[in-house]
């Protein structure tokens, strides 16, 4: 059974993509840790829009569903655990600019 | 078809508005409407369940935690503001050219071949899948939920006196 949906997935594929590099970029270009966070976060977002747009169109759906679900569960995780380390970073250092992180003392 | 191109656009430039603001409560804001673009998507895509949980999640848990460390943070001074904005413009502002250059390469080297995927006849009740298939996921999950919470809780403790 084939169907067409492999030109859809494109589409999807192709706004995925852009949106990684925005995630990149944001990730690559900003001095501060919250910002990077969120670049880290429109990445995941990429890969969720992905993940939904190959189950679409290769007919796998519940498959695709039971991926996001515990994609978002990890995302959630990941980003809790982050953002306390961007509190304690900010503990030592007093602030939340990248570049003022010279030493890794304790 | 054009709802969900429309819909692809704003998603896109929700992401771009939520690297290129200035202020950092305006781009947990935006994070958060990319989420509730998402989650629409996801929902035309037939699976209401991610989308339900990218719509409870990443829109209201995460710009919570956002926001909270945020303000567990000091915000930077006006002077210091002032000067970041004028270095911030020249470090953003190839952004939008490289999305349109990526993109326009993408569709013009992906758009020629049309794919066509086999698509079986597939366990398609996604209760069946995560409960009977993808046990190990649930398991997993579980694991990382349980470190999640040992790691807040130990990089939120506060130290003793003798530390």
């Amino acid at each position: 059974m084939i169907n067409n949906n492999g030109g859809l997935f494109l589409i999807f594929s192709i706004f995925a993509i852009v949106l990684g590099v925005c995630g990149f970029y944001c990730i690559m270009v900003t001095r501060n840790f919250i910002r990077s966070l969120i670049g880290l976060e429109i990445l995941t977002k990429a890969v969720t829009l992905l993940i939904i747009a190959a189950g679409y169109a290769s007919n796998r759906i519940a498959l695709a569903q039971s991926m996001v679900i515990t994609l978002i569960v990890i995302e959630a995780v990941v980003i809790s655990v982050a953002a306390g380390i961007v509190f304690g970073i900010f503990k030592q250092i007093g602030s939340l600019n990248i570049t003022k992180l010279r030493n890794l003392k304790g | 078809m054009i709802l969900t191109l429309i819909l692809l656009v704003l998603l896109i430039l929700a992401a771009v508005w939520a690297v290129m603001t200035r202020s950092l409560m305006l781009s947990a804001i935006a994070l958060a409407l990319t989420s509730v673009i998402l989650s629409i998507i996801i929902f035309t895509l037939d699976s209401p369940l991610a989308a339900v949980f990218e719509l409870s999640v990443c829109a209201g848990l995460i710009t919570v935690v956002f926001i909270s460390t945020m303000s567990l943070t000091k915000p930077i001074t006006r002077t210091e503001l002032k000067k970041q904005t004028k270095n911030r413009i020249k470090r953003y502002w190839y952004l939008p050219v490289l999305l349109v250059l990526t993109g326009l390469g993408c569709w013009l080297s992906f758009a020629k071949p049309e794919l066509k995927f086999l698509a079986p006849a597939a366990e398609n009740d996604v209760r069946n899948v995560m409960w009977k298939i993808r046990q190990t996921d649930i398991l997993g999950q579980i694991v990382i939920i349980l470190t999640g919470v040992f790691g807040v809780v130990v990089l939120f403790k506060e130290r003793s006196k003798n530390d």
